[in-house]
Formats: structure tokens, sequence, C-alpha cells
């Protein structure tokens, strides 16, 4: 497999602190790439420097072959890299429809100020898309009313309507509750790999890592210091010990 | 509602606003100003849907009002004269637009008031050109190529303010519904959510920005080419602060609402002057606590429950 996404010696540094020091990682075409490591090592920083956010002091990223280094973020999105928040980035005001059908509105058609947003076309497509997410339901309340699963997953659905070929997720299921996570995953992964979406998302529940990744790549002290698939990372015992050293709580599900 | 429902709405209250000139002669004059008004708070209403406050809006009012001035004396034609001068405007709303729209709140209601407060001082300082604080005398102009005496011109200034109204009513509707009208709320809510799809959020808040300089300026020129006589006092700060005090009054969950808020302003300010000829400032300014304290809605969400009507936009 090709690297559909690849960054060479990328280093940043935030005062004192190396969010990056000198990062290569490749992510191939197609697979599901987890990055685990302690909060603060420079996993979200890695996203923001990959969407446009923030320009690497040094390195260079390269995304399908060519070099994204210094684009905006809108021409990053245009090129087809989606990204999801930690914190959902919704229009509260606005439906659950109506979000997912100005997301599929930003992909086309935006400029049409003579018919509706919800035209039939973008209404069916919207849809559609909340369907597949298994939000259709709640298709008609306002987003700021859902509960934290259903505002994560329409968070990403919004990023999914862009049809990316490469989505970033900043810990999709941070701020669910446990007992929905795994439904949520399950949802993703499904969505995901039907539209075949590459995937890459910073998470920090192991039982998610180990179900949802193909690979696993670990994010310490702006180093990746180990990279490969779930069983063989999260045996590891110097990742065990990185892990269940700076996050205790997460401990159990690494040994699952 | 209904689409029949509000066509005959739209409707009934022109026929109001007729009669009520009818009646009432001097009134007609005072209707007319309303209206032109309303068309001005339009464009505050459109700003306010991305939360975005212009407390400058009178620069194009009196852009358009100074433009139908000058024109007049080249162009003594009312309808060709009105679309120049707001067109005029517009364009003055995207250069100003393209400066401002990297703004948002305070920032933005302040450098709109800024460009107006200098537009101002042109207006006063610039005597030889306009006359300064005395303004300017519109020469009288035809309507579709007829001479009209003072009667019928005050008719076809109303009839033609009240299609203007109609017709940008009309259009802002269909544009808040289109996804670049729910963009710009979503500028409300989540700016940086529309620049991850993709989009700009100062282009979108641009476009707005034009189409309510647009409505402004018309509003402008149907208010010089009614009172006939432009002075700096339009572009002066507190006739943008009056058009944000109708848009709150009348309220911003309708495009009826600048109209009602207008026709509303209009009539308490002639009504309360008469009577009370020190205090009416006062009694606006109780009116306006008594909408934000108890009618956040403004005046369209009581008529609305009023008549137990439904959600509209």
């Amino acid at each position: 497999m090709s690297a559909l996404l690849s960054a060479r010696g990328l280093k940043i540094a935030f005062g004192g602190l190396k969010a990056a020091d000198g990062v290569d990682l490749d992510v191939d075409d197609g697979e599901f790439l987890a990055i685990i490591g302690p909060n603060g090592a420079g996993k979200t920083t890695f996203i923001n420097m990959a969407t446009g956010y923030l320009r690497p002091q040094a390195g260079k990223i390269s995304y399908a072959g060519r070099n994204i280094l210094g684009m905006t973020p809108r021409q990053i999105v245009r090129l087809g890299i989606g990204r999801s928040f930690q914190l959902p980035q919704l229009f509260t005001e606005h439906t659950v429809l109506e979000n997912a059908a100005l997301a599929v509105a930003a992909r086309d058609g935006i400029w049409s100020p003579f018919s509706p947003l919800l035209r039939p076309r973008f209404k069916q497509e919207a849809e559609e898309l909340l369907d597949r997410f298994g939000l259709l339901s709640q298709a008609g309340q306002r987003a700021n009313a859902l509960n934290e699963g259903a505002r994560k997953l329409t968070d990403i659905a919004m990023a999914v309507a862009l049809r990316p070929r490469l989505l970033l997720m900043d810990e999709p299921t941070s701020g669910v509750a446990s007992s929905d996570k795994m439904a949520v995953v399950e949802v993703l992964a499904r969505v995901l790999r039907q539209s075949g979406v590459t995937a890459v998302f910073v998470e920090h529940d192991m039982e998610v890592v180990a179900r949802f990744a193909d690979r696993v790549a670990v994010w310490g002290q702006g180093r990746i210091t180990a990279l490969g698939p779930p069983d063989q990372v999260l045996n590891d015992p110097d990742v065990r010990r990185e892990v269940i050293g700076l996050a205790p709580g997460e401990a159990s599900h690494a040994a699952a | 509602m209904s689409r029949a429902r509000e066509v005959v709405l739209v409707l009934g209250a022109a026929g109001l606003v007729l009669a009520i000139a009818w009646f009432v002669p001097w009134l007609r004059f005072v209707l007319t100003i309303a209206l032109a008004k309303g068309l001005a708070v339009l464009g505050i209403l459109l700003l306010l849907r991305a939360g975005q406050v212009s407390f400058g809006h009178a620069l194009y009012l009196a852009f358009a009002a100074y433009a139908a001035a000058f024109g007049a004396a080249l162009v003594p034609e009312t309808l060709i004269l009105l679309p120049l001068a707001a067109l005029g405007a517009a364009l003055l709303g995207l250069v100003v637009g393209l400066f401002v729209v990297r703004y948002r709140e305070i920032f933005f209601g302040m450098l709109n008031l800024a460009l107006s407060m200098v537009f101002y001082s042109v207006l006063e300082k610039f005597y030889a050109i306009t006359h300064g604080t005395d303004g300017i005398r519109l020469p009288p102009t035809t309507f579709a190529g007829q001479v009209l005496g003072a009667e019928a011109q005050g008719w076809a200034m109303l009839s033609l303010a009240l299609v203007l109204s109609a017709f940008f009513a009309w259009l802002m509707r269909i544009y808040l519904a289109s996804p670049l009208g729910q963009a710009l709320a979503g500028i409300k809510t989540r700016e940086a959510r529309l620049e991850f799809m993709g989009m700009s959020a100062r282009r979108v808040l641009l476009s707005a920005y034009v189409l309510s300089a647009l409505m402004a300026g018309t509003g402008g020129a149907v208010l010089g080419m009614t009172t006939r006589h432009v002075t700096p006092a339009l572009a002066y700060w507190t006739t943008s602060g009056e058009l944000v005090f109708i848009a709150i009054l009348g309220g911003a969950g309708s495009v009826a609402g600048p109209f009602l808020g207008a026709i509303a302003y209009e009539l308490t300010r002639v009504y309360a002057a008469a009577l009370v000829a020190d205090a009416w400032q006062m009694i606006l300014g109780f009116v306006l606590l008594l909408v934000i304290l108890f009618a956040p809605g403004g005046l369209w969400a009581i008529g609305r429950a009023l008549m137990g009507g439904r959600r509209q936009a």
C-alpha cells in the first residue's frame, strides 16, 4: 500500500514544549490508524498541522503525493482531508438535518441563493447520511439538544458529507457515555469502511483502539515511540508502562 | 402559514397603509418615510442573522440619498435614479465590506460607525459641493416619464415604497432559506465550522453585507426623493442608532418586523412629538425598554401571539 498522507521530520514547539520533534509518519491508503499517547504529547497538534491550522517549524507534509505545507485549511479540505473535533463543532441553533444539509451544500451549491437549503437533493442526501450514522430519528432536533454521542456522530457525519478521502478525528469517543461508546465506534467503523475513507484518530480508550485500529502509533514527547498492529503495540511493555504510568485509567483496557 | 395566507396578509397590510394615507393625508408622507427606513432596517436584520450589529448603516442610507440628490440634476427620472442610487450604495457596500467583514461584534459595529461618521464629516465640511449642513434640495423628478403634481408624486412614492418593501422582504426570505442564508446564521453559532467545511465565512458575510447595503441604499433613495431635501444628518450616528432601535422594536424574527417597527416608530414619533414635544425621546426610550424586557421578539412576536399564528421565517 502507498502512503496517502506522509509526514517527514515534523518539528514544532510551543515555548519549551516540543509537541513534534522530528516526526516521520505515513498513513496508508485505506487504513485506520490510531494515535495514542499522554495528554499534551502533540497528538492534536499533528492533526492541526496536517489540516493547515498550524505550520510546522520544520519538516514536510504531503498528501496523495502533493505538498500541502503552507496551504490554508480551506484549500486542504477541498483536497479531500476532513477532520472532526474533540468538542463537536455544530451549528447549535440549526437542526441536525440542517447541519448535515449545510455540509452537503458546502460541498456543492452554497452559491445558489435562489433555492432553499432543504431542496429535495440536499435534503435527501442529508437524510441518507444521517440514516447511515443512525441519527435519522433525531434529524428534527436542534443540535444543542443532542447527547454527547449523537453530537460526536453529527460532527463526524458533517465531515463525511464532504466526501473526504482522509478523515482525521480528534478523540471521537471522548465525552461519550461509556455505555454508548462501543455503539458509536461500531457505527463509525461501518460507515467509514463503506465509504472507503482512510481514517486517523486520536484516542485514549484502549478498548476502542484495539477494536477499531489497523495500526497504532504511540506519540510520546514529540516523537513516535512505537508503531505497529494493535495487539503488538498495546502489549509492548514500554508502551504499557508509558500508558499505565501517565494514564492510569486506561491500564485495564490496555491489558485487554 | 400557507403561501396564500401570506399573500393575503401582505396585500392586506399594503391596503391598510394606503387606506390610512387616504383618510389621514398628512400621514402619507410619514408612512413613506417609515417604509424607506424599514428597507434600511431590513439590511440591519440581515446582518443580525449573522450575530453582527452595524452601527453605521446610515452610511448607505445617506450615500444613496445624496446620490439621488446629485443625480436628479442629470437624470430627472425617479425610476432610473432610484435603482442607480441603490446600486451605488451596494457598490460602496462591496468596497467597505471587503474590509469590515474581517471583523466581528463590537469591532464590526464600531468600524461601520466610524466609516459612517467619516462620510458625515465629508458631507458637512465640503461645503462647495454638498452645501454642508444646509443640505441639498432635490429638483422635481418625473415618474415613468410623467410630470406629476405634488399630490400624485406623494402617492407614487408611497406605492413605490410599498412595492420595494414587499420585493425586498420576499427576496430576503428566499436568501435566508438558501444555503448561503443558513450559512450566514451559522456565523453566529459556529463560524469556524464553515471554514472546516471549505467555505469562506468572510465571503458569506460579504454577500449579506452587500445585500444589506443595497437595501439601505434603496431606503435612502426613497427617503431622499420623498423628503426632497438631504442633509448630513442622514449619515449621523443617531440615524444608524435609530435603524438598530427599529430593528429591535420590530423584532428580528421576521422580515415583516422592520416595517412594523418602522411604522410604529414613526407614528409614535409624530404623535408623541405633538403631544409632549420635549419628552418624545423619553417615550421612545420607555417603549424600547418595555420591548426588551417583556417582548424580546419585538412587535412582530406580539402581533403573532395576538393572531395565534405559527412560526414563520
